[in-house]
């Protein structure tokens, strides 16, 4: 059996008295690539937050390779990295030098041999002395990409990495990500509300209602057990009666 | 803590600074602006004081301003340098990657420390060559009297610095301006341009728990001719190491706070 890379147990998170995430426990084996979906405000964010120790817990347990994420936080980052549509790098820096600050902040041996080739397996390498404000919103994720692959993390949580990509280039950043995936066994952890995208990369998926897990399990499982065709069909019926999903599924 | 981090955070402070012309300009704009007016200020008020004949005396009085006001820049400079690289990372959406990365509060901290030492010695330079050249006004006469005063200058607003991160961390950009606010606030009482005795009797006591205050109380007795008060350095020292312990620990409640209530990541994303 695999190791465990992510155990979540029984998180819980309010902000103010108003309950985000109640009772979510899960675990995510290496090498897998699990899907959090969800409806805004279901909790997926807030869930990821945590994982990355951006937001604290209310209650629960998370661990990361094994350890508390609390107690040993730097250790535990410095096998992680993160990408989103809604974060940037510095604008006016260009695309090397980001991403060369970004290797040293994680310790990148052979830094400049390890960018070529990410630079490259995203197809921006002319993009490397460009300044990186001056990009495409496309061209921007893909270096935001290569920033979270530079320390080759054993667990990469992505939230929403196609959003403002065009099909084609989505197309291939999936297969990308597949590929490095099964070349280098990477656990992802994704976010997205394209259903196609999470049919296409995930093995498994965990849908959040309301703050709890309603579904779990792979994209067709999930399909069956919703009697619907698409992924996109579930995430519409959950969306739009979650309430008697969530009640059901607690029954 | 880890040094490699702390170099990379300074690596990338240093990119952002060379590649903008606003911010190499910011170096030296305001500072050589506040060098033009209180220098002539300075000449207009030595001119009257000549044509009524005061003592030589009155007249090295007056170059406490252009003393003051380059000690002044020190200080808020130190500040800045740690509020503004905070906001730099909300500004440009960075924030999130660089809190997901595996650096510590005090190795960001100390970036920031680093990389606002190396601008306040450009700034500082630029002001004492002009102040020089223009006024013939030498900060070197302070001697080596200079360092304490310096060091004193940069631990408060070190000091000060991490609060007001912690106040931007806690309550957003809404307190955006207090990082151009805070200084301002304790300059009337820190006796910068004045002793502290022209301030009224009552709030006079409030002045000598500031550390600057004694800073600028030694510098005025040292451009007197009267030599470093020893007493005021001690006092200075030891409510900067006060302030300084008191300002880490509370950017860490905020921080802890800021994470508590989710608003690091809102602040990285807004």
């Amino acid at each position: 059996m695999s190791e465990l890379v992510v155990q979540v147990e029984h998180l819980r998170k309010e902000f103010n008295g108003t309950v985000a995430v109640e009772d979510v426990s899960f675990t995510v084996r290496r090498g897998e690539i699990v899907g959090l979906l969800g409806a805004n405000g279901a909790g997926k964010t807030t869930t990821i937050q945590v994982l990355l120790g951006l937001t604290t817990l209310t209650r629960g347990t998370v661990r990361v390779f094994g350890q508390d994420f609390e107690r040993h936080r730097v250790e535990i980052l410095q096998r992680c990295n993160f990408s989103s549509a809604y974060t940037a790098l510095p604008a006016n820096l260009k695309v090397w030098e980001n991403l060369l600050v970004f290797a040293k902040l994680y310790q990148v041996r052979d830094h400049r041999t390890r960018t070529d080739e990410l630079l490259r397996l995203f197809e921006i390498a002319h993009l490397r002395k460009k300044i990186t404000g001056h990009l495409s919103s496309g061209e921007s994720t893909r270096v935001n990409l290569c920033k979270a692959l530079l320390n080759e993390p054993e667990l990469l949580l992505l939230d929403e990495p196609t959003a403002s990509l065009d099909p084609n280039i989505a197309d291939k950043v999936r297969k990308i990500l597949r590929r490095i995936q099964r070349e280098r066994g990477i656990t992802m952890i994704y976010t997205s509300h394209n259903m196609r995208d999470v049919e296409e990369v995930c093995d498994r998926v965990l849908f959040l209602h309301q703050g709890r897990i309603i579904a779990e399990g792979t994209p067709q499982e999930v399909i069956a057990k919703f009697n619907q065709k698409s992924l996109e069909e579930v995430f519409i019926t959950v969306a739009r009666s979650g309430d008697l999903l969530a009640t059901e599924e607690a029954r | 803590m880890n040094g490699a981090r702390i170099r990379a955070l300074v690596l990338r402070y240093t990119f952002l600074y060379t590649r903008s012309i606003p911010r190499v300009a910011e170096l030296f704009f305001w500072p050589i602006m506040d060098l033009f007016v209180w220098g002539y200020v300075t000449l207009y008020l030595q001119r009257l004081y000549s044509n009524q004949q005061t003592s030589p005396a009155g007249m090295g009085v007056i170059t406490f301003l252009l003393g003051a006001m380059i000690f002044w820049d020190i200080l808020y400079r130190a500040q800045q340098g740690t509020t503004l690289a905070f906001l730099e990372d909300i500004w440009a959406r960075n924030l999130l990657n660089i809190f997901v990365a595996p650096i510590r509060i005090s190795e960001f901290i100390v970036a920031t420390y680093l990389v606002s030492l190396v601008r306040i010695m450009i700034t500082v330079s630029v002001l004492v060559a002009l102040a020089w050249f223009l006024y013939s006004f030498n900060l070197f006469t302070l001697g080596f009297s200079l360092i304490p005063l310096f060091v004193n200058l940069l631990l408060m607003g070190w000091a000060m610095g991490m609060v007001t991160t912690g106040l931007i961390m806690r309550w957003g950009q809404a307190s955006e301006a207090l990082a151009w606010g805070v200084p301002f606030l304790v300059q009337p009482l820190a006796a910068v341009f004045y002793p502290v005795d022209v301030l009224p009797v009552w709030i006079q006591p409030v002045a000598w728990v500031i550390p600057a205050t004694h800073v600028f109380e030694g510098m005025r007795a040292v451009l007197r001719g009267d030599g470093l008060p020893v007493h005021h350095l001690v006092w200075a020292l030891a409510l900067n190491a006060i302030y300084l312990v008191a300002a880490a620990w509370y950017l860490r409640f905020m921080y802890q706070s800021a994470r508590e209530k989710g608003l690091l990541a809102k602040l990285g994303t807004q």
